[in-house]
Protein backbone atom coordinates (compact mmCIF):
# COMPACT_ATOMS: atom_id res chain seq x y z
CA UNK A 1 0.00 0.00 0.00
CA UNK A 2 2.65 2.62 0.91
CA UNK A 3 6.06 2.03 0.08
CA UNK A 4 9.51 4.42 0.49
CA UNK A 5 12.24 4.17 -2.21
CA UNK A 6 15.24 5.48 -0.90
CA UNK A 7 13.40 8.86 0.72
CA UNK A 8 15.90 11.36 2.07
CA UNK A 9 13.97 14.77 3.46
CA UNK A 10 16.08 17.81 4.17
CA UNK A 11 14.00 20.93 5.82
CA UNK A 12 14.63 24.43 4.09
CA UNK A 13 16.59 25.08 7.37
CA UNK A 14 19.12 22.08 6.68
CA UNK A 15 18.13 19.73 9.38
CA UNK A 16 17.94 16.57 7.33
CA UNK A 17 15.05 14.80 9.26
CA UNK A 18 14.98 11.28 7.24
CA UNK A 19 17.83 9.40 5.56
CA UNK A 20 17.58 7.06 2.56
CA UNK A 21 14.15 5.27 3.98
CA UNK A 22 13.51 2.25 2.30
CA UNK A 23 9.87 1.07 3.82
CA UNK A 24 6.89 -1.11 2.41
CA UNK A 25 3.48 -1.13 4.59
CA UNK A 26 1.19 -3.70 3.53
CA UNK A 27 -2.86 -3.43 3.24
CA UNK A 28 -4.49 -4.09 6.38
CA UNK A 29 -1.19 -3.80 8.65
CA UNK A 30 -0.46 -2.14 12.35
CA UNK A 31 2.37 -0.63 12.25
CA UNK A 32 4.44 1.31 15.48
CA UNK A 33 6.60 3.55 14.57
CA UNK A 34 9.23 4.42 17.30
CA UNK A 35 12.08 6.01 18.39
CA UNK A 36 13.80 9.32 20.53
CA UNK A 37 12.24 12.67 19.83
CA UNK A 38 13.68 14.47 16.41
CA UNK A 39 14.12 11.05 15.02
CA UNK A 40 11.94 12.19 12.02
CA UNK A 41 9.05 10.18 13.30
CA UNK A 42 6.63 12.64 12.29
CA UNK A 43 8.30 14.01 8.69
CA UNK A 44 7.82 9.89 7.94
CA UNK A 45 4.19 10.24 7.86
CA UNK A 46 4.01 14.37 6.49
CA UNK A 47 5.45 12.96 3.24
CA UNK A 48 2.62 10.14 2.88
CA UNK A 49 -0.45 12.79 3.00
CA UNK A 50 2.01 14.98 0.91
CA UNK A 51 2.00 17.62 3.73
CA UNK A 52 5.93 17.59 2.79
CA UNK A 53 7.37 16.37 -0.54
CA UNK A 54 10.79 14.35 -0.27
CA UNK A 55 13.64 15.64 -1.00
CA UNK A 56 15.39 12.89 -2.62
CA UNK A 57 14.03 9.60 -3.54
CA UNK A 58 9.78 8.48 -4.23
CA UNK A 59 6.88 7.80 -1.83
CA UNK A 60 4.08 5.65 -3.62
CA UNK A 61 0.54 5.23 -2.29
CA UNK A 62 -1.17 2.77 -3.99
CA UNK A 63 1.34 2.46 -6.49
CA UNK A 64 1.17 6.63 -7.31
CA UNK A 65 4.03 8.81 -6.46
CA UNK A 66 2.48 11.11 -4.12
CA UNK A 67 5.15 13.94 -5.32
CA UNK A 68 3.79 13.74 -8.77
CA UNK A 69 0.03 14.35 -8.04
CA UNK A 70 -1.69 17.14 -9.20
CA UNK A 71 -2.84 19.28 -7.04
CA UNK A 72 -5.91 18.71 -7.59
CA UNK A 73 -5.81 15.21 -6.56
CA UNK A 74 -4.08 16.09 -3.53
CA UNK A 75 -7.59 16.37 -1.86
CA UNK A 76 -8.77 12.44 -2.61
CA UNK A 77 -5.64 11.60 -1.42
CA UNK A 78 -6.14 13.06 2.56
CA UNK A 79 -9.98 11.92 2.15
CA UNK A 80 -8.44 8.46 2.28
CA UNK A 81 -5.95 9.14 5.26
CA UNK A 82 -7.59 9.57 8.70
CA UNK A 83 -4.42 11.77 10.40
CA UNK A 84 -4.67 12.28 14.00
CA UNK A 85 -1.85 14.99 14.61
CA UNK A 86 0.65 15.71 17.22
CA UNK A 87 -0.69 19.22 18.01
CA UNK A 88 -4.41 17.89 17.87
CA UNK A 89 -5.09 21.30 15.36
CA UNK A 90 -8.79 21.29 16.04
CA UNK A 91 -11.36 24.42 15.32
CA UNK A 92 -11.00 26.80 18.67
CA UNK A 93 -14.14 28.46 17.41
CA UNK A 94 -16.32 25.09 16.25
CA UNK A 95 -17.81 23.00 18.86
CA UNK A 96 -16.56 19.30 19.84
CA UNK A 97 -19.68 17.97 17.11
CA UNK A 98 -18.30 20.34 14.34
CA UNK A 99 -14.83 19.90 14.32
CA UNK A 100 -15.91 16.27 13.85
CA UNK A 101 -18.17 17.31 11.13
CA UNK A 102 -15.96 19.67 9.35
CA UNK A 103 -13.82 16.42 8.07
CA UNK A 104 -17.09 15.05 6.52
CA UNK A 105 -18.21 18.77 5.61
CA UNK A 106 -15.64 19.28 3.28
CA UNK A 107 -16.02 16.35 0.97
CA UNK A 108 -19.59 17.89 0.95
CA UNK A 109 -21.11 15.05 2.87
CA UNK A 110 -25.22 15.55 3.19
CA UNK A 111 -27.04 16.55 6.57
CA UNK A 112 -27.88 13.14 7.19
CA UNK A 113 -24.73 11.28 6.71
CA UNK A 114 -23.09 14.31 9.41
CA UNK A 115 -26.49 13.69 12.02
CA UNK A 116 -25.95 9.93 11.35
CA UNK A 117 -21.98 9.36 11.49
CA UNK A 118 -20.75 12.02 13.68
CA UNK A 119 -22.77 10.74 17.00
CA UNK A 120 -21.76 7.32 15.92
CA UNK A 121 -17.61 8.24 16.33
CA UNK A 122 -17.99 10.46 19.34
CA UNK A 123 -19.57 7.26 21.25
CA UNK A 124 -16.64 5.14 19.85
CA UNK A 125 -14.12 7.48 21.70
CA UNK A 126 -16.49 8.19 24.54
CA UNK A 127 -17.53 11.94 23.84
CA UNK A 128 -21.11 11.61 22.92
CA UNK A 129 -22.42 13.93 26.24
CA UNK A 130 -18.91 16.65 25.34
CA UNK A 131 -20.57 17.80 21.47
CA UNK A 132 -21.92 20.97 22.44
CA UNK A 133 -18.19 21.83 24.24
CA UNK A 134 -15.28 23.81 22.67
CA UNK A 135 -11.76 22.19 22.37
CA UNK A 136 -10.94 25.09 25.22
CA UNK A 137 -13.31 23.53 27.44
CA UNK A 138 -11.67 20.02 27.15
CA UNK A 139 -8.79 18.56 28.82
CA UNK A 140 -5.39 17.30 26.82
CA UNK A 141 -7.07 14.04 26.60
CA UNK A 142 -10.40 15.00 25.10
CA UNK A 143 -8.91 17.07 23.03
CA UNK A 144 -6.98 14.54 21.29
CA UNK A 145 -10.07 12.15 21.67
CA UNK A 146 -11.71 14.78 19.61
CA UNK A 147 -9.07 14.70 16.89
CA UNK A 148 -9.20 10.62 16.68
CA UNK A 149 -12.81 10.86 16.05
CA UNK A 150 -12.63 13.37 13.28
CA UNK A 151 -9.51 11.12 11.87
CA UNK A 152 -11.51 7.99 11.83
CA UNK A 153 -15.26 9.62 11.11
CA UNK A 154 -14.36 9.23 7.37
CA UNK A 155 -13.99 5.45 7.48
CA UNK A 156 -10.18 6.16 6.43
CA UNK A 157 -8.26 2.91 4.28
CA UNK A 158 -4.96 4.28 6.20
CA UNK A 159 -5.04 5.68 10.02
CA UNK A 160 -1.72 7.71 11.22
CA UNK A 161 -1.82 8.79 14.62
CA UNK A 162 0.90 10.72 16.03
CA UNK A 163 1.52 9.92 19.46
CA UNK A 164 -2.36 9.43 20.18
CA UNK A 165 -1.90 8.63 24.02
CA UNK A 166 0.39 11.29 24.48
CA UNK A 167 -2.04 13.12 27.00
CA UNK A 168 -4.49 9.84 27.80
CA UNK A 169 -4.32 8.72 30.87
CA UNK A 170 -3.94 4.52 30.72
CA UNK A 171 -6.94 3.19 31.63
CA UNK A 172 -8.43 5.55 28.52
CA UNK A 173 -5.00 4.56 26.60
CA UNK A 174 -6.26 1.15 26.56
CA UNK A 175 -9.71 1.94 26.03
CA UNK A 176 -8.39 3.64 22.28
CA UNK A 177 -5.96 0.81 21.77
CA UNK A 178 -9.27 -1.47 21.22
CA UNK A 179 -10.68 0.46 19.51
CA UNK A 180 -8.28 1.05 16.83
CA UNK A 181 -7.79 -2.92 17.21
CA UNK A 182 -11.16 -3.16 16.16
CA UNK A 183 -10.63 -0.34 13.09
CA UNK A 184 -7.92 -2.31 11.51
CA UNK A 185 -10.19 -5.36 12.13
CA UNK A 186 -12.08 -3.78 9.12
CA UNK A 187 -9.80 -3.25 6.87
CA UNK A 188 -7.91 -0.10 8.14
CA UNK A 189 -3.89 -0.09 7.63
CA UNK A 190 -2.90 1.80 10.95
CA UNK A 191 0.57 3.76 11.67
CA UNK A 192 1.23 4.78 15.11
CA UNK A 193 3.61 6.66 16.47
CA UNK A 194 4.48 6.26 20.06
CA UNK A 195 6.12 6.37 22.87
CA UNK A 196 4.27 4.33 25.47
CA UNK A 197 6.20 1.16 25.84
CA UNK A 198 3.88 -0.92 27.62
CA UNK A 199 1.60 -0.70 24.78
CA UNK A 200 3.92 -1.34 22.09
CA UNK A 201 5.05 -4.49 23.90
CA UNK A 202 1.76 -5.47 24.91
CA UNK A 203 0.66 -5.02 21.08
CA UNK A 204 2.92 -7.55 19.54
CA UNK A 205 2.86 -5.74 16.20
CA UNK A 206 5.04 -4.48 13.57
CA UNK A 207 7.72 -2.41 14.90
CA UNK A 208 9.77 0.04 13.06
CA UNK A 209 12.37 2.21 15.08
CA UNK A 210 14.05 4.74 14.13
CA UNK A 211 16.58 7.22 15.37
CA UNK A 212 18.68 10.26 13.59
CA UNK A 213 16.34 9.80 10.40
CA UNK A 214 17.22 6.39 9.52
CA UNK A 215 15.73 3.20 10.05
CA UNK A 216 17.51 1.05 12.41
CA UNK A 217 15.54 -2.09 13.27
CA UNK A 218 11.60 -3.00 11.73
CA UNK A 219 10.43 -6.21 13.21
CA UNK A 220 7.21 -8.10 13.19
CA UNK A 221 5.41 -8.93 16.47
CA UNK A 222 8.41 -6.47 18.36
CA UNK A 223 8.94 -4.31 21.49
CA UNK A 224 9.30 -1.05 21.79
CA UNK A 225 13.29 -1.64 22.16
CA UNK A 226 15.54 -4.30 21.26
CA UNK A 227 15.20 -7.21 23.48
CA UNK A 228 18.80 -8.36 24.30
CA UNK B 1 -23.41 20.97 -5.49
CA UNK B 2 -25.18 19.99 -1.93
CA UNK B 3 -27.70 22.66 -0.36
CA UNK B 4 -25.73 22.31 2.61
CA UNK B 5 -22.55 22.76 1.09
CA UNK B 6 -23.86 26.11 -0.57
CA UNK B 7 -24.92 27.22 2.99
CA UNK B 8 -21.66 26.39 4.55
CA UNK B 9 -20.12 28.97 1.77
CA UNK B 10 -22.33 31.90 2.54
CA UNK B 11 -22.89 30.97 6.45
CA UNK B 12 -18.28 31.48 6.31
CA UNK B 13 -18.66 34.47 4.05
CA UNK B 14 -21.27 36.00 5.87
CA UNK B 15 -19.09 35.28 9.33
CA UNK B 16 -16.54 37.25 7.72
CA UNK B 17 -18.10 40.23 6.62
CA UNK B 18 -19.43 40.84 10.15
CA UNK B 19 -15.82 39.95 11.85
CA UNK B 20 -14.74 42.43 9.33
CA UNK B 21 -16.93 45.00 10.33
CA UNK B 22 -15.85 48.79 9.75
CA UNK B 23 -13.69 47.40 6.44
CA UNK B 24 -16.34 45.54 5.06
CA UNK B 25 -18.46 48.60 5.62
CA UNK B 26 -15.56 50.91 3.86
CA UNK B 27 -15.31 48.23 0.95
CA UNK B 28 -19.05 48.12 0.29
CA UNK B 29 -19.06 52.16 0.79
CA UNK B 30 -16.64 52.19 -2.03
CA UNK B 31 -18.29 50.13 -4.60
CA UNK B 32 -20.86 52.27 -4.02
CA UNK B 33 -19.46 55.47 -4.70
CA UNK B 34 -17.58 53.95 -7.39
CA UNK B 35 -20.93 53.01 -8.89
CA UNK B 36 -23.03 56.40 -8.09
CA UNK B 37 -20.69 58.12 -10.27
CA UNK B 38 -20.55 55.56 -12.88
CA UNK B 39 -24.66 55.61 -13.12
CA UNK B 40 -24.77 59.58 -12.84
CA UNK B 41 -22.10 59.84 -16.18
CA UNK B 42 -24.01 57.54 -17.90
CA UNK B 43 -27.14 58.61 -17.00
CA UNK B 44 -25.66 62.21 -18.75
CA UNK B 45 -24.89 60.58 -21.59
CA UNK B 46 -27.53 59.01 -22.46
CA UNK B 47 -29.13 62.12 -21.69
CA UNK B 48 -26.95 64.34 -24.32
CA UNK B 49 -27.29 61.18 -26.67
CA UNK B 50 -30.77 61.73 -27.02
CA UNK B 51 -30.73 65.54 -27.03
CA UNK B 52 -28.31 64.84 -29.75
CA UNK B 53 -30.36 62.64 -31.86
CA UNK B 54 -33.59 65.13 -31.48
CA UNK B 55 -31.04 68.05 -32.47
CA UNK B 56 -29.93 65.69 -36.08
CA UNK B 57 -33.04 66.11 -37.03
CA UNK B 58 -33.63 69.78 -36.49
CA UNK B 59 -30.54 70.80 -37.55
CA UNK B 60 -29.69 70.54 -41.23
CA UNK B 61 -26.54 72.62 -43.41
CA UNK B 62 -27.60 74.78 -45.64
CA UNK B 63 -24.97 75.58 -48.91
CA UNK B 64 -25.48 78.56 -50.50
CA UNK B 65 -24.41 78.75 -54.14
CA UNK B 66 -22.42 81.00 -56.31
CA UNK B 67 -24.75 82.90 -58.88
CA UNK B 68 -25.16 81.72 -62.52
CA UNK B 69 -23.87 78.11 -62.07
CA UNK B 70 -25.00 75.63 -64.93
CA UNK B 71 -27.69 73.13 -64.64
CA UNK B 72 -24.90 70.79 -65.31
CA UNK B 73 -22.14 72.38 -62.30
CA UNK B 74 -24.99 72.17 -59.87
CA UNK B 75 -26.00 68.27 -60.76
CA UNK B 76 -22.13 67.62 -60.25
CA UNK B 77 -22.45 69.30 -56.97
CA UNK B 78 -25.56 67.10 -55.89
CA UNK B 79 -23.58 64.32 -56.51
CA UNK B 80 -20.49 64.84 -54.56
CA UNK B 81 -22.41 66.18 -51.75
CA UNK B 82 -24.55 63.09 -52.07
CA UNK B 83 -21.36 61.12 -51.58
CA UNK B 84 -20.01 62.80 -48.94
CA UNK B 85 -19.58 60.25 -45.87
CA UNK B 86 -22.30 60.69 -43.47
CA UNK B 87 -24.94 62.30 -45.74
CA UNK B 88 -28.11 61.03 -45.89
CA UNK B 89 -30.38 63.92 -47.78
CA UNK B 90 -29.81 66.70 -50.42
CA UNK B 91 -32.32 68.66 -51.14
CA UNK B 92 -31.80 71.58 -53.80
CA UNK B 93 -33.69 74.62 -53.54
CA UNK B 94 -33.56 76.96 -56.12
CA UNK B 95 -33.69 80.56 -55.52
CA UNK B 96 -37.06 81.38 -57.07
CA UNK B 97 -38.77 78.82 -54.48
CA UNK B 98 -36.54 80.24 -51.66
CA UNK B 99 -37.89 83.48 -52.24
CA UNK B 100 -41.13 81.94 -52.17
CA UNK B 101 -40.53 80.20 -48.93
CA UNK B 102 -39.42 83.60 -47.33
CA UNK B 103 -43.16 85.10 -48.68
CA UNK B 104 -44.75 82.38 -47.19
CA UNK B 105 -43.01 82.72 -43.80
CA UNK B 106 -43.78 86.99 -44.03
CA UNK B 107 -47.02 86.02 -43.92
CA UNK B 108 -49.73 89.35 -44.52
CA UNK B 109 -46.51 91.24 -45.03
CA UNK B 110 -45.19 90.16 -47.98
CA UNK B 111 -45.54 93.01 -49.96
CA UNK B 112 -41.95 93.54 -48.42
CA UNK B 113 -40.31 91.18 -50.99
CA UNK B 114 -42.25 92.71 -53.94
CA UNK B 115 -40.59 93.46 -57.08
CA UNK B 116 -37.88 90.97 -56.24
CA UNK B 117 -38.62 88.37 -58.33
CA UNK B 118 -36.92 90.44 -61.63
CA UNK B 119 -33.81 90.74 -59.14
CA UNK B 120 -34.14 87.89 -56.51
CA UNK B 121 -31.07 88.39 -54.40
CA UNK B 122 -31.70 84.62 -52.99
CA UNK B 123 -29.03 82.14 -53.83
CA UNK B 124 -29.56 78.56 -55.13
CA UNK B 125 -29.13 76.84 -52.30
CA UNK B 126 -28.73 72.78 -51.24
CA UNK B 127 -30.11 71.69 -47.83
CA UNK B 128 -28.45 68.55 -46.26
CA UNK B 129 -29.56 65.82 -43.62
CA UNK B 130 -26.56 63.88 -41.83
CA UNK B 131 -27.13 60.74 -40.14
CA UNK B 132 -25.64 61.94 -36.47
CA UNK B 133 -25.24 65.50 -35.10
CA UNK B 134 -21.71 64.70 -35.02
CA UNK B 135 -20.80 64.56 -38.17
CA UNK B 136 -22.28 67.94 -39.42
CA UNK B 137 -19.18 69.58 -39.00
CA UNK B 138 -17.27 67.97 -41.08
CA UNK B 139 -19.69 67.56 -43.54
CA UNK B 140 -20.18 71.14 -43.66
CA UNK B 141 -16.06 71.98 -43.81
CA UNK B 142 -15.74 69.17 -46.57
CA UNK B 143 -18.92 70.80 -48.51
CA UNK B 144 -17.75 74.66 -48.14
CA UNK B 145 -14.47 73.46 -50.00
CA UNK B 146 -16.18 72.65 -52.87
CA UNK B 147 -16.45 74.71 -56.19
CA UNK B 148 -19.11 76.88 -56.60
CA UNK B 149 -20.23 76.91 -52.93
CA UNK B 150 -20.63 79.94 -51.60
CA UNK B 151 -20.88 79.59 -47.44
CA UNK B 152 -22.52 77.10 -45.36
CA UNK B 153 -24.65 77.85 -42.97
CA UNK B 154 -25.61 75.24 -39.81
CA UNK B 155 -26.91 75.28 -36.45
CA UNK B 156 -24.71 78.34 -34.62
CA UNK B 157 -22.52 75.91 -32.98
CA UNK B 158 -24.77 74.51 -30.63
CA UNK B 159 -24.08 70.99 -32.12
CA UNK B 160 -20.05 71.35 -31.79
CA UNK B 161 -20.43 72.34 -28.09
CA UNK B 162 -22.89 69.63 -27.78
CA UNK B 163 -20.57 66.95 -29.46
CA UNK B 164 -17.78 68.48 -27.31
CA UNK B 165 -19.63 68.13 -23.60
CA UNK B 166 -20.75 64.69 -24.35
CA UNK B 167 -17.07 63.12 -25.16
CA UNK B 168 -15.94 65.43 -21.94
CA UNK B 169 -18.58 63.84 -20.05
CA UNK B 170 -17.71 60.34 -20.93
CA UNK B 171 -13.84 61.05 -20.07
CA UNK B 172 -14.26 62.79 -16.71
CA UNK B 173 -17.09 60.06 -16.16
CA UNK B 174 -15.16 57.16 -16.93
CA UNK B 175 -11.96 58.38 -15.61
CA UNK B 176 -13.67 59.14 -12.19
CA UNK B 177 -15.05 55.55 -11.98
CA UNK B 178 -11.71 53.73 -13.30
CA UNK B 179 -10.26 55.87 -10.25
CA UNK B 180 -12.98 55.23 -7.36
CA UNK B 181 -13.30 51.71 -8.79
CA UNK B 182 -10.14 50.77 -8.37
CA UNK B 183 -9.84 52.01 -4.71
CA UNK B 184 -13.07 49.30 -4.54
CA UNK B 185 -11.36 46.46 -5.90
CA UNK B 186 -8.33 47.15 -3.84
CA UNK B 187 -10.48 48.14 -0.94
CA UNK B 188 -12.02 44.72 -1.05
CA UNK B 189 -8.74 42.56 -2.32
CA UNK B 190 -7.82 43.78 1.43
CA UNK B 191 -11.11 42.90 3.19
CA UNK B 192 -10.48 39.09 1.83
CA UNK B 193 -6.49 39.28 2.79
CA UNK B 194 -7.62 40.30 6.65
CA UNK B 195 -10.24 36.98 5.94
CA UNK B 196 -7.42 34.75 4.93
CA UNK B 197 -5.25 35.69 7.13
CA UNK B 198 -7.58 35.35 10.38
CA UNK B 199 -8.55 32.09 9.01
CA UNK B 200 -5.14 30.60 8.31
CA UNK B 201 -5.09 27.89 10.89
CA UNK B 202 -8.79 26.77 9.71
CA UNK B 203 -7.81 26.65 6.10
CA UNK B 204 -4.53 24.74 6.85
CA UNK B 205 -6.68 22.19 8.97
CA UNK B 206 -9.49 22.03 5.75
CA UNK B 207 -6.56 21.06 3.37
CA UNK B 208 -5.04 18.34 5.43
CA UNK B 209 -9.65 17.19 5.89
CA UNK B 210 -9.09 16.74 1.98
CA UNK B 211 -11.13 20.11 1.22
CA UNK B 212 -10.39 21.12 -2.14
CA UNK B 213 -9.34 24.38 -3.27
CA UNK B 214 -12.76 25.38 -4.82
CA UNK B 215 -14.33 24.43 -1.22
CA UNK B 216 -11.44 26.74 0.32
CA UNK B 217 -11.78 29.41 -1.67
CA UNK B 218 -15.43 29.77 -2.26
CA UNK B 219 -16.03 31.86 0.50
CA UNK B 220 -13.76 34.01 0.32
CA UNK B 221 -15.04 34.72 -3.27
CA UNK B 222 -18.55 34.81 -2.15
CA UNK B 223 -17.63 37.21 0.75
CA UNK B 224 -16.14 39.39 -1.79
CA UNK B 225 -19.29 39.41 -3.89
CA UNK B 226 -21.57 39.85 -1.59
CA UNK B 227 -19.47 43.39 -0.48
CA UNK B 228 -19.81 44.11 -4.32
CA UNK B 229 -23.50 43.30 -4.26
CA UNK B 230 -24.39 45.56 -1.08
CA UNK B 231 -22.28 48.41 -2.68
CA UNK B 232 -24.02 47.99 -5.78
CA UNK B 233 -27.62 47.84 -4.25
CA UNK B 234 -26.60 50.68 -2.48
CA UNK B 235 -25.22 52.49 -5.86
CA UNK B 236 -28.33 51.59 -7.38
CA UNK B 237 -30.74 53.26 -5.04
CA UNK B 238 -29.14 56.02 -5.12
CA UNK B 239 -29.09 56.54 -8.51
CA UNK B 240 -32.66 55.81 -8.93
CA UNK B 241 -33.96 57.78 -6.58
CA UNK B 242 -31.57 60.76 -7.04
CA UNK B 243 -32.88 60.34 -10.51
CA UNK B 244 -36.39 60.05 -10.50
CA UNK B 245 -36.43 63.25 -8.01
CA UNK B 246 -34.53 65.01 -10.94
CA UNK B 247 -36.88 63.98 -13.80
CA UNK B 248 -39.86 65.41 -11.97
CA UNK B 249 -37.87 68.66 -10.74
CA UNK B 250 -36.81 69.36 -14.56
CA UNK B 251 -40.32 68.64 -16.00
CA UNK B 252 -41.16 70.99 -14.02
CA UNK B 253 -38.78 73.34 -14.16
CA UNK B 254 -37.16 73.30 -17.87
CA UNK B 255 -39.86 71.76 -19.77
CA UNK B 256 -38.15 72.04 -22.77
CA UNK B 257 -35.42 69.23 -21.88
CA UNK B 258 -36.71 66.30 -22.26
CA UNK B 259 -35.28 63.95 -19.95
CA UNK B 260 -35.03 60.16 -20.56
CA UNK B 261 -37.59 58.63 -18.46
CA UNK B 262 -38.53 55.71 -20.35
CA UNK B 263 -38.17 52.04 -17.42
CA UNK B 264 -36.29 49.92 -19.48
CA UNK B 265 -33.61 51.88 -20.35
CA UNK B 266 -32.87 52.85 -16.15
CA UNK B 267 -33.59 49.39 -15.26
CA UNK B 268 -30.80 48.51 -18.25
CA UNK B 269 -28.61 50.73 -16.35
CA UNK B 270 -29.36 49.61 -13.07
CA UNK B 271 -28.89 45.84 -13.77
CA UNK B 272 -25.81 46.98 -15.55
CA UNK B 273 -24.33 49.03 -12.40
CA UNK B 274 -25.55 45.85 -10.01
CA UNK B 275 -23.50 42.82 -12.23
CA UNK B 276 -20.95 45.55 -11.94
CA UNK B 277 -20.79 45.22 -8.39
CA UNK B 278 -20.52 42.09 -8.00
CA UNK B 279 -17.90 42.19 -11.04
CA UNK B 280 -15.37 44.39 -8.90
CA UNK B 281 -16.17 42.03 -5.56
CA UNK B 282 -15.20 38.76 -7.70
CA UNK B 283 -11.93 40.96 -8.74
CA UNK B 284 -10.89 42.12 -5.77
CA UNK B 285 -11.18 38.92 -4.09
CA UNK B 286 -9.80 37.02 -6.77
CA UNK B 287 -6.50 39.02 -6.36
CA UNK B 288 -6.09 37.93 -2.78
CA UNK B 289 -6.94 34.23 -3.41
CA UNK B 290 -4.24 33.99 -5.84
CA UNK B 291 -1.94 36.10 -3.57
CA UNK B 292 -2.68 34.86 -0.54
CA UNK B 293 -4.35 31.55 -0.54
CA UNK B 294 -1.68 28.83 -1.53
CA UNK B 295 -3.59 26.18 -1.97
N1 LIG C 1 9.00 22.16 9.54
C1 LIG C 1 10.27 21.88 9.92
N2 LIG C 1 11.27 22.72 9.54
C2 LIG C 1 12.52 22.46 9.90
N3 LIG C 1 12.89 21.40 10.64
C3 LIG C 1 11.95 20.55 11.04
C4 LIG C 1 10.59 20.74 10.70
N4 LIG C 1 9.87 19.74 11.22
C5 LIG C 1 10.74 18.95 11.86
N5 LIG C 1 12.01 19.42 11.75
C6 LIG C 1 13.21 18.81 12.29
O1 LIG C 1 13.32 17.53 11.72
C7 LIG C 1 13.72 16.59 12.70
C8 LIG C 1 12.72 15.47 12.77
O2 LIG C 1 11.50 16.02 13.27
P1 LIG C 1 10.20 15.13 13.50
O3 LIG C 1 9.11 16.06 13.90
O4 LIG C 1 9.97 14.28 12.31
O5 LIG C 1 10.62 14.26 14.74
P2 LIG C 1 9.78 13.21 15.59
O6 LIG C 1 10.46 11.90 15.47
O7 LIG C 1 8.35 13.29 15.21
O8 LIG C 1 9.96 13.77 17.07
P3 LIG C 1 8.91 13.78 18.29
O9 LIG C 1 8.90 12.43 18.87
O10 LIG C 1 9.45 14.80 19.23
O11 LIG C 1 7.60 14.19 17.71
C9 LIG C 1 13.90 17.36 14.00
O12 LIG C 1 15.27 17.65 14.15
C10 LIG C 1 13.11 18.63 13.77
O13 LIG C 1 13.73 19.69 14.46
MG1 LIG D 1 6.62 14.00 16.05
Amino acid sequence: MIRFYGVTKVYPNGVKALDNINLHIKKGEFLFLVGPSGAGKSTLTRLIFREELPTRGQVLFNGRNVARMRSREVPYLRRRIGMVFQDFRLLPQKTVFENVAFALEVTGASSRDIKRRVPEVLKLVGLEDKAGMLPAHLSGGEQQRVGIARAIVNNPVLLIADEPTGNLDPETSWGLMELFQQINKAGTTIIMITHAREIVDAMKKRVVALESGRIVRDEEGGGYSRED
Amino acid sequence: MRIRTIAYYFREAFLSIFRNGWLSLAAAATVAISLVILGCSLLVVVNTDRLADQLESSVEISAFLKDGLEQEEIRELNDKIRFLPGVVEVQFVPKEEALQEMRRSFGSRQDILDGLEDDNPLPDTFRIKTRRADQVVEVARKISSLDGVEDVRYGQGLVERLVVVTRWIRVVGVGAMILVGAAAIFLISTTIRLSVFARRREIGIMKYLGATNWFVRFPFLIEGMVLGLLGSLLAAALVYTGYLSLVEHMARAMPFIPLVSDGQVIFRLLAALVGLGLGIGALGSTISIHRFLNV
